[in-house]
């Protein structure tokens, strides 16, 4: 009784002494956090001033953000949290700054420029932005200029929409079992490829809308071993367009974790659709689509929205064919920022090292989401 | 009703087994009664009794004077299947059974149509069931005559005939070339059933775009696009415009409007048109200003 006693005392008192230590001489990350100083105690270099401002930009800190910039003058503070944040409803605008990386370029005794690379979390995972800041030297401290990218402006105008669009009227409950239905679309896997990798296997292909109507679909793979019995199932998920309009086709990729293709002694696919309302509209263009060589192997172009309404997220899938045209990848890259009417936005799809001297030509396709806003 | 027929049939069964070897009474039954007509059952002896007939399900009662004909009115037994009855009087029980088959004569078809879409040019792609009913929905199961007729709105019309087996008969029948709503007919007798079959274009045949100059950019417009058949292709049906130059390709993906589809692109000398819908290739045009 005694010792247990002794036991809650001292595990009070280190308590009390931790907590008193804590807030007396906390953790600059936490400190950071809790609103204090950032991390970093001064800018008295110029990669502690972009830290500084990487910091604050992850605590959501913008006031003290725009404050420690060089060149806040040419823009207001609102435009400075726009421009990371977006101005129009986007991926990043539900998005946390996860962390960020500072690359020093080039340095003089009182300028210098740095690159800062931010990894934002995103409601689709990873997305990753690049920026390249001059920092200058003003007294003893450093600060950066922030290289604002300013709202886009679209000038007014009309733009006509006349586009389809689809409704689907089922069956009703009083209908004769024997009274038709709306039949589901038809689609079929055009192209079909596996590739091993060293986390899995991976099922490529193509899948084509040859109806009159639109679809949503998707794709299930089981993988079956050579005596027949099933290894796993799974589904292409957001690796594919799930909207295909008549005609349209789609790339799909599907991934097996920890499965060795030896192992593998059939697939079975089942492609998936149904009726689904949807418009024609909006129309993207995918434009100066190219592809680079490893290192640093890509696809980039930038997409231009045609339609009037905003598009505030769009999925870039790319298919990535070999010379005998067979498909060897699927990439997919989301955009993180809204698509304006006629306002062309990058986009860079990144592909294997070691399958990239195999690629030879490419098919590119992009799936939109809007929320119905407008300009 | 249905739930409980077991039971009462196995337990009056039994009942009829311990008395009816004991008493050793009689009835006569008709062997076959069609479903919904008119019967009658005919007991000796006299005295009272009570006669059950249990079916799939039904369960009909009456209370009968032994030596009598008792009388049951068209529509009194109308389920198809095999029944027993049961004449329990005050000192012996009798029992039989007998068969409700249905009415010879066809009144309800169920139709299976299927697709309720498909393109123009099918080979047996239209498949058509067709289950034969009487007028209390048993299934007829004696062989039935059935004909099917399958018409566009052009008036081309295709007819099968075929007969049932086990009250069901099926056809397979082409799509025709030309596309719209076609009736496809399903008749036993007097008795028809109607389904709506859409005849839709197949993919495109022929895809031509042509190319000019649009101030500064150049305007892509296709011909009308058509299948090989000849029927419009639906509005809403994507063609992929692709433009390759110096290494770089653009690509957009537009829905035809009024049978056609147009887009302007960017003017490059030397620059390489082409065209697609689906898995079908179009031509290519080179671009010199």
């Amino acid at each position: 009784m005694n010792s247990g006693r002794l036991l809650a005392i001292a595990l009070g008192v280190a308590t009390i002494a931790l907590v008193t230590i804590g807030t007396l001489w906390p953790a600059p990350s936490a400190a950071a956090y809790a609103g204090a100083a950032s991390m970093l105690a001064s800018s008295s270099t110029a990669e502690a001033a972009v830290r500084n401002l990487g910091d604050e930009i992850r605590a959501k800190a913008w006031e003290k953000a725009y404050d420690s910039l060089a060149n806040k003058a040419q823009f207001t503070e609102p435009e400075f949290v726009h421009d990371l944040t977006g101005y129009y409803p986007s991926l990043l605008t539900y998005s946390t700054l996860d962390k960020f990386e500072v690359r020093p370029l080039h340095a003089s005794d009182s300028e210098a420029e740095m690159q800062l690379t931010l990894h934002w979390a995103t409601v689709v995972g990873s997305s990753t932005s690049t920026r390249e800041l001059h920092v200058v030297k003003n007294g003893d401290i450093w600060a950066a200029e922030w290289p604002i990218v300013k709202e886009p402006t679209v000038p007014p105008q009309v733009i006509p929409v006349n586009y389809l669009r689809w409704d689907v009227i089922y069956r009703g409950p009083g209908d004769d079992w024997g009274a038709q239905d709306v039949e589901a679309p038809h689609v079929r896997i055009v192209d079909m490829n596996t590739v091993e990798r060293a986390d899995g296997v991976v099922i490529l292909g193509e899948l084509l809308n040859e109806d009159v109507v639109p679809a949503y679909v998707s794709v299930a793979a089981t993988l079956l071993s050579k005596n027949q019995s099933t290894i796993a199932t799974e589904g292409s998920f957001d690796k594919i367009s799930h909207l295909l309009l008549p005609k349209q086709v789609t790339p799909f990729s599907i991934k097996f974790p920890n499965v060795s293709l030896s192992d593998v002694g059939s697939v079975r696919m089942t492609p998936l659709s149904a009726l689904i309302a949807a418009s024609a509209d909006p129309v993207i263009e995918i434009g100066d689509e190219q592809l680079h060589p490893a290192p640093d192997a890509s696809l980039t172009g930038q997409l231009i929205n045609q339609s009037g309404q905003i598009v505030n997220v769009a999925h870039v899938l790319g298919t990535f064919y070999d010379k005998s045209g067979k498909v060897v990848w699927v990439a997919d890259q989301y955009v993180d920022q809204a698509l304006l009417p006629q306002n062309p936005v990058p986009f860079q799809i990144r592909i294997p090292e070691d399958l990239a001297k195999n690629v030879a030509t490419q098919r590119t396709v992009v799936a939109t989401y809007s929320s119905g806003g407008s300009l | 009703m249905k739930s409980r027929s077991p039971f009462l049939l196995s337990g009056l069964a039994a009942a009829a087994m311990h008395l009816a070897f004991a008493q050793g009474a009689s009835m006569s039954l008709p062997k076959i009664v069609e479903a919904g007509s008119a019967f009658s059952i005919q007991s000796a002896g006299s005295g009272k009794a009570a006669l059950y007939i249990v079916g799939p399900a039904q369960v009909l009662k009456r209370d009968v004077q032994l030596g009598e004909s008792t009388y049951f009115p068209a529509g009194s037994l109308y389920n198809a299947g095999h029944y027993l009855a049961v004449l329990a009087g005050d000192s012996s029980t009798e029992n039989g059974s007998f068969d409700v088959v249905p009415a010879t004569k066809p009144a309800n078809l169920s139709f299976l149509a299927k697709p309720s879409r498909l393109p123009v040019g099918l080979h047996d792609g239209i498949t058509g069931t067709v289950y034969v009913f009487d007028t209390y929905h048993n299934l007829i199961a004696v062989p039935t005559a059935v004909s099917f007729e399958l018409s566009n709105p052009s008036g081309t019309v295709q007819k099968r005939t075929g007969v049932t087996h086990e009250g069901a008969a099926w056809i397979a029948m082409d799509s025709t070339v030309q596309q719209g709503n076609d009736r496809f007919v399903a008749r036993v007798g007097e008795v028809f059933s109607t389904r709506v079959i859409g005849q839709v274009p197949g993919d495109p045949c022929g895809l031509k775009m042509n190319a000019r100059q649009s101030g500064t950019l150049v305007q892509l417009v296709t011909d009308p696009v058509r299948d090989c058949s000849g029927n419009a292709v639906p509005d809403g049906t994507i063609v992929t415009f692709t433009e390759t130059y110096n290494g770089a390709q653009s690509t957009i993906d537009e829905p035809l409007k009024h049978g056609i589809a147009e887009v302007e692109v960017s003017s490059h000398n030397g620059a390489k048109f082409s065209i697609a819908s689906g898995v079908v290739m179009g031509n290519q045009i080179r671009w010199e200003k």
